[in-house]
């Protein structure tokens, strides 16, 4: 649970990182939770059903249920899901990554769709990240015009929408962050996948799920290469902090938004 | 009664199938040069065991909003096809 009153030093976040059968960042993602995030982080294999143990949920990258028909189709329905919707309603954090952001978005708690990658190849490289929005808890913590450096690591990674929801979820400041070049200039070239508008990340309505294709939990640490992705974590530390509460009480609605 | 269940997935025409069009080159790299487009798509032949076709019928469209196609991006077509042996009929 959050302590009361807690400092960002103080706060400890209970991460649960759910595990599907073929998921396979999900060592990496406790790993980084604790080791260099020093919060709580337990594995939630998807039989489980009860989730009231944690205020922010992990859906890992991988390849849950093989990824067969559609990356993420057949892991919607593992018994786990109905209980991580519960929770995302009751306002708790739904982090996915990669395959997790995969399943989020079939399951309908994220939208949009996945597509085969443009290049129709498994892209596996770093990328720059522009973050288009701190109106949520994994980004609040970041400064505007922020540029991240992540790795991706996928083949079904271009996140399609239709132009009317593009602009709709431009409108919600939905879009979260988007692949951009160092200085942070939107272009083809720094698209690896050819999603709809260079996004990498969405978050809902509520702000309190969020997908996005990249790996914060694979550059944590300088001997990987980056630390860029503690930013998200270091985030979540610090709303969590400010609410002083546990998470789960938020409300339906993320006041950072502009209703 | 056994029916068979053809079931093709496509996508919708507002999406880009990058598949459909390296096939498209490929072919043309073959001097089809007549061909204009190609889109990919998903094919299932699925066997029911079910009373009659209009059972058939529903229980196929609901897998297909269920899981074989994702309502964003796809379309499906379904045709049922009376698959029984004579012995079954009988």
């Amino acid at each position: 649970m959050v302590k009361f009153g807690a400092t960002s030093a103080e706060v400890q976040v209970n991460y649960g990182v759910i595990v599907f059968p073929g998921s396979n960042c999900e060592r990496d993602a406790v790993h980084v939770l604790t080791q260099v995030m020093g919060q709580r982080a337990d594995l939630v294999w998807h039989e489980m059903t009860d989730l009231s143990a944690f205020d922010c949920l992990v859906l890992p990258g991988g390849f849950a249920h093989g990824d067969y028909l559609r990356a993420g189709a057949i892991a919607r329905f593992s018994p786990v899901m109905e209980s991580v919707r519960r929770f995302a309603a009751d306002g708790g954090l739904v982090l996915g990554i990669c395959n997790g952001f995969q399943v989020l978005v079939e399951a309908g708690m994220l939208p949009g769709a996945m597509l085969q990658n443009a290049s129709l190849r498994f892209v596996c490289r770093w990328v720059h990240l522009r973050v288009d929005s701190l109106a949520t808890p994994f980004t609040a913590g970041l400064s505007e015009s922020s540029v991240l450096r992540l790795p991706v690591a996928h083949h079904e990674g271009s996140y399609f929408l239709d132009p009317p929801t593009l602009a709709e979820l431009e409108a919600h400041g939905q879009i979260v962050v988007r692949y951009c070049d160092e200085r942070g200039v939107l272009a083809p070239e720094a698209n690896p996948n050819g999603s709809t508008g260079s996004v990498a990340g969405v978050c809902n309505l509520s702000g309190n799920v969020f997908g996005l294709m990249p790996h914060p939990e694979r550059c944590a640490e300088p001997l990987l290469g980056g630390t860029d992705g503690r930013l998200i974590f270091e985030s979540v530390e610090r709303w969590a902090a400010e609410r002083g509460a546990r998470i789960g009480a938020a409300p339906a609605r993320n006041p950072l938004v502009p209703s | 009664m056994t029916w068979l269940a053809r079931v093709h997935v496509m996508l919708k025409p507002i999406v880009n199938d990058p598949q459909g069009e390296a096939i498209l080159g490929a072919l043309r790299s073959l001097q089809f040069g007549e061909v204009n487009q190609v889109r990919a798509g998903k094919y299932f032949e699925i066997q029911l065991d079910v009373p009659n076709r209009a059972a058939a019928e529903r229980h196929a469209d609901d897998m297909c909003r269920k899981l074989l196609a994702n309502p964003v991006i796809e379309d499906y077509r379904i045709q049922i096809e009376d698959v029984s042996t004579p012995r079954d009929t009988v």
